[in-house]
């Protein structure tokens, strides 16, 4: 091999190298292109939610009281190790459960039911439609008070006026039964919502493939449960999701339906009445805190893989 | 995936049969009148004398607009209703044309030109929204206290900027994934500049995407209430704090509260009515697009 040729060679691998590095470097400014247009949104998420969590771990460490003069004290895990045996923490956190629970199954059926009878035509479809759409628009703190007092009430509500009507007794249900109340005018709120999502997924439907299965002689339910069903899967999970993030956190109905009565107090509810509601225990509340963050963490990574599930579907 | 086309209709689930058919467009429509009593019911309440509202159900009464006249003039309360429609009205606005301004430039690098692991970005955006907001109610409140913020319309700004922001980056993104590759490059080799081709092709397709958005933050903002009550429980505070301090007073009020109530829910009822079919696609595309 002579000199020259190995010469060339080196020359080439070099201009090679010096391009890759070009390439690179190009492709890291892109990058940052690319990336430049969600830096605004993406630190002021970071600044407004992730940083008073932070906040929040440290009080967990104290015995702050804000109705005492500081100097605060570092308790280290004190606040943590009262946990266990604080029976109103265990109930709200039992109450969260049921309550979420409950409202997202019972509006994710009741949702389904609307949706299926309202993708058929008939006389005033697009009406009927805007009726059930309605109560998901309502503020939380109206048709809370609405239920409460015009529904519910023994004296003026609609419902008991029913009972009464077939000769039963009335009944105080706010009272006698907060935690079914409560979740009555969840499933009323978000049954709506999922009805519409449901609906998106039924009107996506590919017609072609249901003509085909009929003319193949399948029956209506058979059609349901093996074409229908499976495609709707993605948005009943995607319904799922939502709900639950927000359902998790009610805190408007409990406090206008049953204004906190122990049986339908759930762990936002009372975390709020225990700090800046009153209770004044902010280093406990703090503590309470981090527990249901943890636990949101882990139930949100379930929800995340449900959605990053629904995300690869399509790519 | 194309949704609300469905050009030959596809045959509903249940019954093809006629008389089946007719039974259960019936059976919807009660079903629908019956979700919708309670609200026809305070719509009524809010026309009746306290007495009429104060007394066993009536269907039949004098109807009066007293009530939403008493409320409307009313300013003995710790605020009257034009205060608070104010207040609700200045932090709502702000608040939901900022969640635009973030979340625009935020689907582009999402869906348009997308960037490298935007799947996790978007994935931190949504896990933001399971964080119980009580975690961060009582430091916020601390460093609202310490920036003199509490009981302004700025701090409720900013927090329902954050609380909207995920879900505005969610929904744009699904709007924005739909703006076909091939205009954009066509657009490019034509020499459209980066403006050119945001205002000439990618703004005329998802403008209706931005509107639906626009009012899912205006409608969730605008009935917030743990914040507002929190953060804002005085003057400076809005709608459904004024709802609720209506509820406080003593004495037979229902005939007034519902009148409240009503002019309280209105406004975003009426928005929520125009941009129903929308605001769900937004919502429902982003499971398969």
């Amino acid at each position: 091999m002579s000199n020259a040729v190995v010469e060339r060679e080196r020359e080439l691998r070099a201009d090679e190298v010096r391009r890759a590095g070009e390439v690179k470097r190009l492709e890291r400014r892109d990058g940052w292109k690319r990336r430049l247009p969600i830096l605004p949104a993406l630190l002021f998420t970071i600044v407004v939610t992730q940083i008073p969590f932070l906040f929040t771990l440290f009080y967990s460490l104290t015995d702050w009281r804000i109705d005492k003069p500081e100097p605060r004290e570092f308790v280290g895990f004190e606040n943590y190790g009262d946990l266990p045996g604080d029976k109103f923490f265990r109930d709200a956190a039992w109450v969260s459960v049921q309550m979420t629970v409950m409202a997202v199954l019972f509006s994710l059926i009741v949702g389904t039911l609307l949706a299926i009878l309202l993708d058929r035509k008939f006389f005033g479809q697009g009406f009927v439609r805007t009726l059930l759409i309605t109560p998901f628009l309502v503020m939380p703190v109206v048709a809370g008070f609405m239920w409460k007092s015009q529904m519910f009430s023994a004296t003026f509500g609609v419902l008991n006026w029913i009972i009464e009507l077939f000769g039963f007794e009335a009944v105080e249900f706010a009272t006698k039964y907060p935690l079914a109340s409560v979740v009555v005018v969840l499933v009323w709120q978000w049954s709506p919502f999922m009805m519409l999502i449901v609906l998106a997924g039924l009107q996506g439907q590919d017609s072609s493939v249901l003509e085909a299965a009929r003319v193949d002689g399948a029956t209506s339910f058979g059609i349901f449960r093996q074409i229908t069903f499976p495609q709707l899967r993605p948005f009943l999970e995607l319904g799922t999701l939502l709900g639950a993030i927000y359902l998790i956190q009610v805190y408007d109905h409990i406090d206008v339906v049953v204004g906190g009565q122990p049986a339908a107090k759930n762990l936002p509810f009372y975390i709020a009445q225990r700090s800046i509601g009153g209770g004044n225990v902010f280093g406990l509340a703090s503590a309470y805190s981090i527990v249901v963050v943890i636990a949101s963490i882990i139930l949100a990574n379930i929800g995340l893989r449900v959605l990053s599930n629904l995300l690869e579907d399509d790519s | 995936m194309a949704l609300f086309t469905r050009a030959p209709k596809a045959e509903p689930i249940l019954g093809q049969n006629r008389m089946v058919a007719a039974l259960l467009g019936v059976a919807t429509w009660i079903i629908g009148l019956t979700f919708f009593f309670p609200l026809f019911w305070l719509v009524l309440n809010g026309f009746k004398s306290e007495l009429d509202a104060n007394s066993s159900p009536k269907l039949f009464f004098e109807p009066t607009f007293d009530r939403f006249t008493e409320v409307t003039e009313e300013t003995t309360g710790l605020l009257s209703f034009s205060e608070a429609f104010g207040n609700s009205f200045w932090t709502v606005v702000p608040s939901t044309l900022l969640v635009m301004l973030l979340a625009v430039p935020a689907a582009y690098a999402l869906a348009i030109r997308p960037m490298r692991k935007w799947r996790d970005v978007l994935f931190f955006f949504i896990s933001t929204k399971f964080l119980p907001i009580v975690g961060a109610v009582m430091p916020l409140w601390i460093i609202a206290r310490d920036f003199d913020l509490l009981n302004t319309r700025t701090i409720l700004i900013v927090l329902y900027t954050a609380m909207n922001l995920p879900l505005a980056v969610w929904m744009l993104r699904s709007f924005f994934a739909e703006v076909p590759k091939e205009l954009i490059e066509a657009a490019q080799i034509d020499g459209t500049s980066l403006m050119g081709q945001i205002r000439q092709v990618i703004l005329p397709i998802v403008a209706p995407g931005l509107a639906a958005t626009a009012l899912l933050c205006v409608i969730f903002a605008w009935n917030e209430f743990f914040l507002a009550v929190q953060l804002n429980p005085v003057e400076g505070s809005t709608m459904p704090v004024w709802v609720a301090s209506q509820e406080s007073g003593r004495g037979n009020f229902l005939a007034k509260l519902s009148a409240a109530s009503v002019l309280a829910t209105l406004p975003v009822v009426l928005a929520g009515w125009v941009a129903q079919k929308r605001m769900i696609r937004g919502l429902a595309m982003g499971a398969i697009k």
